[in-house]
């Protein structure tokens, strides 16, 4: 059983509490304040994004936060290095688009930056990218690193498609919440009780909720069906709109802390 | 025989899982449908009567003349409905979303040829659809964003990264990923996840399925070479496909903008890596850690970072040369087969012509090339007289 795995079995809140921003995000300095701020609101793990310059899978939101990492020049090895300095603390899991993997290091190929993730501590690994059927190789060089390989399953995924995903990922399975992509949206989508049944149904591994949850009143439906709620958009709009840092991380560690109360 | 996901390592679907089905469904739908009869015959009709096909082989007397005696041989592409070569995969496409009860049609156009051929297609067969088109070229091709929405798209600004075809791309994307339940996205090049990549080839291969047939007719011999320009790659696969099997050289021409060594071009076979760029692996324009790099071309065809994967194969393969030329040197092309032929080329088709040009002392008499003109250039007059001087 992986290391994630643990965390989800071992856990005695209803679901674990995952935050994510983007590496490098407002800036290289501050983002360490912002995972601290994590940390200061009971996340139980962390997800980094690696700035792409095109990130398919994501809203007007995370582009908007992934373009100014870029335009401030942060690169994978910046985030490979703040994942490194967090992943002793709590599990840093990475998300990573495809091109950014495949293309790290001298050689093509998925291999050198999971085995830089791995140096780095990281825990696991997600590529928005990189669906079951493309993902045997990446899924046998993270296992051979023993780096989790998280992979996603969508609303639109068929019986069959579950049944592979939930055979290849490891750690946990991040259930995408709407057919869509990443933003903070005002309500979840009436369909997610019978979607995550239909994820349990094919798996016994624990299940992750992202994409629009923005709200504790959403964590806390969330964690009435899943073992896993993931924040995104809505942090980095909190970030983005404090103009402060400090008053963001404030607000940042009083808005987690008020999600964690519905989870206990 | 199944359609292929991948062209030796090239290809594949890199997409989110949201739209696997979708692919699926749209593989399993093209399957099933490409050698239905009936749906062979409606697409011959609509090729016929509605496209204008077949497009003429004409013989560019003048131009083969003024190049040294090798007969050059023009596909006009140009010739059918709508201005350029798109037009053949978006009736095709239209079809399928047709046949598959698709509510919404989206597409990502650049020069807009493919998205006056995606809306024109659309109004149709009366289905709504919406157009993504970066900032930059609603400026530059300013008459295709007017045809689009007199043919009623929706013709939506990308304002993102480097505002032209990339970006629209990965915002139509986005579009798909939400609305995949309802909308049919009409990818419009050799390029995307499969299986778009092989569905676009065969519906452009009836370029090279027509231009053999008429070469024969009138030469009595296959072509010695064959030219034309590469964005994505869909009308030169389109005129390549016919030929692969035969020994016909075949030349892909990429755009390199302002110079291969200025980095500011859209050359990505000769000068790109491997990489993964709007689900599939190709060879694609990027930095060190496969952030993708903004390309440059003065034609919005050419202006894109990546390029299909069959061609990616092609190259390794030694099957297909790639080459390209300049900004510049495509203008001049453009320009003189104007005043040469009577006929204004698309600026990207343009790019044929100037490899033609830049080196017609390595073909002979005894050679017989056919260039894929793939568009006539009446979208471009503005941009070319800029840059010509004609207008301020
Ligand atoms: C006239 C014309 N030729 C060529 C292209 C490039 O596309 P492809 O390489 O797919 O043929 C375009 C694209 O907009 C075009 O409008």
């Amino acid at each position: 059983m992986s290391r994630l795995e643990e965390l989800f079995r071992d856990r005695s809140k209803k679901a674990l509490l995952m935050p994510y921003i983007t590496g490098g995000y407002p800036d290289l300095h501050d983002c360490r304040h912002v995972l601290e701020a994590f940390i200061a609101g009971g996340a139980d793990m962390i997800e980094l994004g690696v700035p792409f310059s095109d990130p398919l899978a994501d809203g007007p939101t995370v582009q908007a936060s992934a373009q100014q990492a870029l335009d401030a020049g942060v690169t994978p090895d910046d985030v490979l290095a703040l994942a490194g300095e967090f992943s002793g603390r709590l599990p840093v899991v990475l998300l990573v688009y495809y091109n950014n993997a495949f293309s790290y290091g001298s050689e093509p190929g998925p291999e050198q930056f999971v085995a830089a993730a791995a140096a780095a501590g990281v825990a696991g690994l997600i590529v928005p990218d990189l669906p079951v059927d493309e993902a045997s190789e990446f899924v046998d060089i993270c296992r051979g690193r023993g780096t989790d390989a998280i992979l996603l399953a969508a609303p639109t995924s068929t019986k069959e498609r579950l049944r592979l995903i939930a055979g290849a990922a490891s750690g946990f399975i991040y259930c995408v919440s709407v057919t869509g992509v990443t933003g903070a949206r005002t309500a979840l989508s009436g369909q997610l009780p019978e979607f995550l049944d239909r994820v349990r149904a094919a798996t016994d591994k624990p299940l992750a909720v992202g994409f629009g949850v923005s709200t504790p009143e959403q964590a806390a439906e969330v964690a009435q069906l899943a073992d896993g709620v993931i924040i995104g958009s809505r942090l980095i709009k909190m970030v983005g709109d404090a103009g402060d840092i400090d008053v963001a991380c404030r607000a940042v560690t009083k808005f987690l802390q008020e999600v964690n109360e519905v989870l206990a | 025989m199944t359609i292929p996901v991948r062209f030796g390592p090239y290809g594949g679907r890199y997409v989110p899982e949201t739209v696997i089905p979708a692919l699926d469904e749209l593989a399993a739908a093209y399957e099933r449908l490409r050698d239905d009869t009936d749906f062979k015959a409606e697409l011959a009709s609509l090729l016929k009567d509605f496209v204008g096909r077949p497009t003429p082989l004409y013989r560019a007397g003048r131009l083969s003349e003024k190049l040294g005696g090798t007969t050059i041989y023009l596909k006009r592409e140009d010739l059918a409905h709508t201005g350029a070569h798109k037009i053949n995969n978006t009736v095709g496409q239209l079809m399928l979303a047709a046949k598959m009860g698709k509510a919404r049609i989206i597409a990502e156009t650049g020069a807009g040829q493919h998205g006056v051929a995606t809306a024109t297609a659309a109004a149709l067969f009366g289905i709504p659809c919406a157009i993504y088109m970066g900032e930059k070229d609603i400026v530059r091709q300013e008459l295709n964003v007017v045809r689009m929405k007199l043919l009623g798209a929706e013709v939506i600004p990308v304002s993102s990264g480097s505002r032209t075809l990339k970006d629209a791309m990965n915002e139509a994307i986005r579009d798909w990923v939400t609305n995949v339940e309802n909308t049919y996205y009409v990818i419009g090049s050799v390029a995307g996840p499969a299986p778009y990549p092989a569905i676009v080839r065969d519906l452009q291969s009836v370029i090279g399925r027509e231009a053999r047939r008429q070469i024969l007719e009138a030469e009595g011999r296959l072509p010695t070479e064959l030219i034309a320009c590469v964005g994505g790659g869909s009308n030169a696969m389109g005129l390549f496909a016919a030929f692969l099997d035969d020994g016909v050289r075949m030349t892909g021409v990429e755009a390199a903008g302002e110079g291969l060594d200025t980095g500011r071009h859209g050359a990505s076979i000769e000068r790109g890596e491997r990489g993964v760029l709007h689900g599939s692996l190709s060879y694609v324009l990027q930095d060190a850690y496969g952030q993708i790099l903004e390309a440059h071309s003065i034609s919005a065809g050419l202006d894109y970072p990546g390029v299909g994967p069959e061609h990616s194969f092609l190259h390794d393969e030694g099957r297909v040369r790639y080459d390209s030329v300049t900004d510049a040197e495509a203008l001049a092309a453009f320009t003189m087969l104007s005043q040469t032929e009577g006929i204004i080329p698309a600026l990207e088709s343009s790019h044929a012509i100037a490899y033609m040009v830049k080196h017609s002392d390595r073909f002979t008499a005894d050679d017989l090339v056919i260039i894929n003109l793939s568009g006539r250039g009446d979208k471009d007059v503005h941009q070319a007289a800029r840059a010509l001087g004609i207008m301020s």
